[in-house]
């Protein structure tokens, strides 16, 4: 075996030494030193996406290991950048919460499940094996169960930790049932090979089926409506640093992660199979995401809808099946966890102070917190898609690169979700409604948010407004997106 | 990219946004607010001269000042700027009536906040007509829809929580069609393995958007632009919105917003979709017929006086629309006109119902009478802004309204001509509200003694008044000056849709 193929992986072994400096931090620094972990995390993982970058730019555009069971190329290595920003923003908001009361004796155990679910999810995306990608889903998807439950104390946490594990172990199982239809279809869990054979059959109810499978076991990670019923549930029992992440970073994750199964394993049967179903699936998810959110007034419930209802639209990025829409994809995951991040940041900084995650309990906070209501408002409007803010950039080029598809289905799918932008400015716009317009006296008094949470709203600000106006960010991925070898390959345009 | 002059339209509003974010107090709020806006109406009078200057030294393009500069180069973004006379006009439209506006918020409440998200607005305004390429074009429709929600919201009167959410969302719902629009003519604006374009030049000069796309985009986008310019069945938003605005945001909302949809209508979906504008214009001359209508029918039965101009406008505005879809070059330089006149005009009226408002508490002309002895300053200025809106020689309205009949009936057939009357009748009708709401308001008995102790204007409100009715007249008096300033855009060569009818 040719040991150097793991150079490939250097990304992952940077996770893992990551982890590991964590993990002995944790077991064998003395307890006066303990307090700084949180920190040192957040500064290690500056330090890899740092590094990351530098790889991204000046490494191989493509590079296969271990007879093409794993794939890394620069796009793979801009999305996993990607998420390892938001990674940062999440440890950076957490530092006040992970050395709270609660959390002083599984401080480590936060951000070493933290680690290890990241490390899944690099592995669900470069994964071109079946086999490799289920390991990724597993290590994803498990201590995120872990982490739900930090929270002992509360009720809710635990019901959602049970939850999340249950309807995760059930996802998986549908999903590997798929997975052994198609195995039984094609001989391989190979991308490529299942891309050949399918290639060369024609269409099955086995075929249908598997793909069914495949999709709904996918489905419940991203909590594409139906398979969302767990969100709500989950996010509001969990802690809200946990929700945050999960609510960003596993569903970028796990979306690239469908893009490249959809498209690189059964690429060839995209408008006999995939294509209707996730069309289906974009409608019934943004539709409902958003109807739901509209009477939630638990403010981390409320995002948990909106995330539903948001991960319908970045899966319009994979129904166009071409290179511009992965670009606009992955742009919209970009800013996306920055806005997200924005609206958690604050809800969680306000937790922490007082205890309220209520909406109507947020009437007049632009007077008692101008600045936490002015950062929840920018989020709100770059969610619901409001230029100059980042949001309208990427919806806008989500819905151009879906366009390009070009048939008039497309642009009927396009239409419900422009009409669905509607509906969401709608709830959007009540938060705005309760923090700025509401005659109601303030419930929140006047409180200094710690460093860490202002720093994460200043970065998180910084990238609203950013990332949008500066347009080399967008102009970088479509390009590289577009000379990538393999997404080239299977796409249509 | 600082050489053009255009892109100072942007710029003078965003210093000005930093400016007011540094005001330490309200004397600095104003300073800033009345310079930036004098400096940006010396520049559309600059530009003004100066573009006459360059016509009359021989220009035959269709836009002036024309640049881009590349944004999102995989998409052919572009920040692309140009103007015609058309957009030269509204600029020193919205610089005027900015500047009023800032007059009329003299003494609103938290000036810092309100000033900001004010001159956003406007920043989005006149980003809206400096812009020729669709994308940026409509990144500024969208920055100009936005802050109106916080101030109606924060600011405004009345059931101010419903309008406000309302208004947003209608005009939110128009710029999703307008968006779905906008994209589908991206993707068929060059010819086959042509290089695609957002730039409005470039689209007419391909001419490539097939009929049968024509025939979808148009709707989309001219329903799109439609709802800003208050189009019936879309026109609900307005009377709630601008009863429950605060009064600039009244004034830059009838006056200069609400022309965004009109100027939209005819830049975008008429200019590059000709043939669809030719086929489709009677299904939307019938929305707009009625909305020309039933606002003026709206407006007499109505006793708040904000309601009776926000119908009026919705009466007038439909009379922009229904001009621009006569489509021929005198009926398209009457709506232009049109939409230059209500602009001034009703900001005139919502800046005297806000003054008005502000000294008797109430706007229900049923409990107010014989204003004319109490505050005679504005009670005349309201007497002026009524003439100029049933259209009285001598004032904006008559000229902009005389045209537009002139042009409809150049259209010799049964259709146009029914409508055409029907739209004159509602002249009539518009005569018979005004003379009402003069006549009750401001003749008559004092219907409460507390209006005895009123003041008349102060004099940052006379400064605000006098600047819009001294506009009213200019156009009225030389109606000739801006009609050549406009029709040239309207010339067959330039705007194809005049030369196939």
């Amino acid at each position: 075996m040719d040991y150097s193929q793991f150079l490939a992986m250097k990304q992952e072994i940077g996770l893992l030494i990551l982890f590991l400096i964590v993990f002995f931090y944790d077991a064998f620094a003395p307890r006066k030193v303990q307090k700084y972990l949180p920190g040192l995390t957040a500064i290690l993982m500056t330090v890899l996406t740092v590094v990351g970058c530098v790889w991204m730019f000046t490494g191989e555009s493509f590079t296969s290991a271990f007879n093409g069971m794993y794939e890394t190329s620069t796009v793979i290595d801009a999305i996993k950048n990607i998420l390892n920003i938001g990674v940062i923003i999440v440890l950076i908001q957490s530092v006040k919460w992970a050395n709270g009361e609660l959390m002083i004796m599984r401080r480590g155990e936060f951000y070493m499940l933290l680690l290890v679910t990241l490390f899944g999810m690099y592995l669900m995306i470069s994964a071109r094996h079946f086999l490799l990608f289920v390991i990724g889903l597993e290590s994803a998807s498990l201590p995120l169960a872990a982490m739900v439950a930090l929270d002992k104390n509360r009720y809710e946490s635990h019901e959602a930790a049970v939850k999340y594990i249950l309807t995760a172990c059930f996802s998986s199982a549908v999903f590997m049932m798929g997975l052994s239809f198609i195995y039984g279809l094609t001989g391989s869990l190979y991308f490529e090979d299942i891309y050949m054979s399918l290639a060369g059959q024609g269409l099955s109810v086995m075929m249908v089926l598997a793909m069914a499978f495949v999709l709904a076991g996918v489905g419940f990670k991203l909590s594409l409506v139906p398979f969302h019923l767990w969100t709500a549930d989950v996010y509001q029992g969990a802690p809200t640093s946990v929700t945050s992440y999960l609510s960003v970073i596993s569903k970028g994750a796990t979306a690239f992660a469908l893009l490249c199964i959809l498209v690189q394993a059964f690429g060839c049967v995209y408008s006999q199979v995939w294509e209707w179903m996730l069309y289906a699936l974009i409608i019934l998810t943004i539709t409902i995401g958003n109807l739901f959110a509209i009477r939630q007034r638990n403010m981390k419930r409320f995002l948990a809808f909106s995330s539903v209802s948001q991960a319908g639209y970045i899966m319009l990025g994979i129904i166009a099946c071409n290179t511009m829409g992965a670009a606009a994809m992955m742009y919209y995951i970009f800013v996306y966890i920055f806005s997200n991040l924005a609206a958690f940041g604050v809800i969680g900084a306000i937790e922490n102070a007082t205890g309220r995650v209520s909406m109507d309990e947020y009437s007049g906070l632009s007077k008692s917190n101008p600045r936490l209501a002015f950062t929840m408002m920018l989020a709100m409007f770059s969610l619901a898609g409001i230029p100059p803010f980042a949001g309208f950039f990427s919806k806008f080029f989500i819905f151009t690169s879906a366009i390009n598809q070009g048939s008039i289905a497309i642009y009927v799918l396009v239409l419900i979700a422009l009409i669905n932008t509607i509906i969401s400015l709608y709830y959007y716009l009540l938060v705005v409604k309760a923090m700025y317009i509401s005659d109601k006296p303030a419930v929140i008094d006047r409180f200094n948010s710690t460093p860490g949470e202002r720093l994460g709203m200043i970065i998180t600000v910084a990238g609203i407004i950013l990332l949008g106006l500066a347009s080399p960010v967008y102009n970088w991925l479509l390009e590289t997106t577009d000379m990538s070898p393999i997404l080239n390959m299977f796409m249509l345009q | 990219m600082f050489e053009n002059p255009l892109i100072y339209f942007v710029v003078i509003p965003l210093l000005m946004l930093g400016g007011l974010a540094l005001c330490k107090n309200i004397k600095q709020i104003r300073a800033v607010a009345v310079a930036g806006s004098v400096a940006l109406i010396g520049l559309s009078v600059w530009l003004l001269v100066d573009y006459l200057a360059k016509r009359a030294g021989g220009a035959t393009d269709p836009m002036l000042y024309v640049d881009s500069w590349m944004w999102f180069e995989p998409l052919n973004i572009h920040l692309a700027v140009g103007v015609d006379g058309i957009s030269i006009a509204m600029l020193l439209l919205s610089s005027i009536i900015v500047f009023a506006g800032s007059f009329a918020s003299w003494q609103i409440s938290d000036p810092k906040a309100f000033f900001l998200w004010l001159i956003l607005l406007s920043t989005g305004v006149f980003g809206f007509f400096i812009s020729i390429d669709l994308f940026t074009m409509f990144m500024f429709y969208e920055v100009a829809l936005i802050p109106m929600y916080l101030l109606i919201g924060v600011w405004g009167s009345g059931n101010k929580n419903y309008s406000a959410m309302k208004l947003t969302l209608m005009l939110m719902g128009g710029s999703a069609f307008l968006m779905l629009g906008l994209i589908g003519i991206y993707y068929h604006s060059a010819p086959e393995g042509g290089q695609l374009t957002w730039n409005i030049l470039d689209i007419v000069k391909n001419d490539a958007i097939p009929h049968g796309w024509q025939s979808f985009l148009f709707p989309m986008t001219f329903v799109g632009f439609g709802v800003l310019g208050a189009m019936f069945p879309f026109h609900t938003w307005s009377p709630d919105g601008h009863a429950s605005a605060p009064t600039a945001v009244s004034m830059l909302h009838a006056g200069v917003l609400m022309k965004l949809g009109g100027y939209g209508c005819f830049r975008v979906a008429i200019y590059l979709m000709p043939y669809a504008a030719n086929e489709l214009a009677w299904i939307f001359l019938v929305l707009t017929g009625i909305s020309v209508v039933y606002g003026a029918f709206s407006a007499c039965v109505q006793t708040d006086l904000k309601y009776i101009n926000a119908y009026s406008s919705v009466s007038h505005c439909g009379m922009v629309l229904f001009a621009i879809l006569m489509l021929n070059t005198t009926a398209m330089t009457g709506a232009i006109m049109q939409m230059l006149s209500h602009g001034l005009m009703t900001a005139l009226f919502f800046a005297l119902i806000g003054m008005i408002y502000g000294r008797t508490h109430t706007r229900d002309i049923r409990l107010m009478g014989g204003l004319m002895k109490i505050m005679p300053f504005l009670a005349v200025c309201y007497v002026i802004a009524g003439m100029a809106s049933l259209g009285l020689p001598g004032l904006s309205g008559f000229v902009a309204e005389m045209t537009i009949f002139v042009g409809s009936f150049q259209h010799t057939d049964m259709f146009h001509r029914v409508f055409t009357i029907a739209a004159c009748a509602a002249i009539v009708i518009t005569a018979v509200y005004i003379l009402r709401v003069v006549g009750k308001l401001l003749f008559g008995p004092v219907q409460d003694k507390h209006h005895l102790e009123l003041t008349d204007a102060t004099w940052w409100e006379r400064t605000s008044t006098v600047t819009l009715i001294i506009c009213v007249a200019a156009i009225g008096c030389f109606p000739n000056f801006f009609n050549e300033l406009i029709n040239f855009t309207f010339s067959p060569e330039i705007f194809k849709v005049i030369g196939l009818n």
